[in-house]
């Protein structure tokens, strides 16, 4: 759903038309679905935070004023609704990147013209890889240490902007950049290691 | 010293690449990184695979989909919905 779509769905609950309800609950509880799933690890978890996220956004939803901002306030319940379920489930630590330890390799030859890096020039025109990718993406998100996760999750995957992105996360909008860069520094390198490996398995058969 | 020269500025981009992509730069650094990267081969390379990989997390479709949502659990919401709605009209 498009997100002019999505921003009509809320105005016209706001206004009190309950057509709209159904497309609602099942376009938000697919997103909040997999956002939790991704930041608590379990399936069922992520249903509950579905719902329990989705009863609190109807319980209150005459405290949305804007109607534009509906997938941020959406998500900042959500989140709250994922730190109590996590507590009572896994624990992962928390762990940082520095900038160095992200910067691609220098080729054997030590040569600074020189990086590894794979060929990325047939994505994304290649369906078939851009599907395995999706898996791929999916599994670098799940492995990157929370603080990165939840910024991708929604700054890149649920595209709120870098300072919706704050406000759901309770934190300044340069810690979010920060974060950003190091996710996506993270997903990249797992991406370029999966295009390696397959182009070395074509160039074996 | 170009080669190190070089590696320098090469770190100081890589820093900034997010949000030069994001086009959240100011004007003058935006184009400094421009200029960096038409010269720099592997930055250029470099770039482009972290565009693809922003691209391909605007992309992504999530490998598992919720069971759909029980009747109950859905006439809950409702009800939640037009008892916000009963109370606004107080």
């Amino acid at each position: 759903m498009e997100r002019a779509a999505e921003i009509e769905l809320a105005r016209q609950l706001i206004e009190g038309k309950p057509e709209a309800f159904d497309r609602f609950v099942d376009h938000f509880r697919s997103k909040i679905f997999n956002y939790s799933r991704l930041m608590c690890g379990h399936q069922e978890d992520a249903e509950e935070v579905a719902q329990e996220t989705l009863l609190k956004v109807f319980e209150n939803f005459d405290q949305l004023r804007e109607p534009e901002h509906v997938r941020a306030w959406v998500f900042r319940i959500a989140k709250n609704a994922c730190l109590v379920k996590r507590r009572k489930s896994i624990y992962a630590p928390q762990q940082e990147f520095s900038l160095d330890q992200l910067m691609p390799a220098r080729g054997a030859s030590g040569d600074p013209m020189k990086i590894e890096i794979a060929d990325w020039s047939g994505i994304p025109e290649d369906e078939v890889l851009r599907s395995e990718l999706q898996r791929v993406i999916e599994g670098a998100i799940a492995e990157m240490p929370e603080i990165y996760r939840s910024v991708m999750l929604l700054r890149d995957v649920e595209e709120l902007s870098t300072e919706e992105t704050a406000q759901v996360l309770d934190v300044h909008v340069d810690a979010v950049k920060t974060r950003l860069h190091r996710a996506r520094l993270l997903a990249r390198k797992k991406l370029d290691g999966y295009l390696r490996a397959s182009s070395q398995a074509v160039e074996k058969n | 010293m170009a080669s190190h020269q070089h590696d320098e500025n090469c770190k100081k981009m890589f820093a900034l690449l997010s949000e030069y992509l994001d086009m959240e730069l100011p004007t003058e650094a935006c184009k400094e990184m421009d200029a960096h990267i038409a010269a720099c081969e592997p930055c250029a390379a470099f770039t482009e695979s972290l565009r693809k990989t922003i691209e391909l997390c605007h992309r992504y479709q999530p490998q598992e989909v919720p069971r759909s949502i029980a009747r109950d659990a859905r006439q809950r919401l409702l009800e939640a919905y037009q008892k916000m709605l009963a109370e606004r009209r107080l």
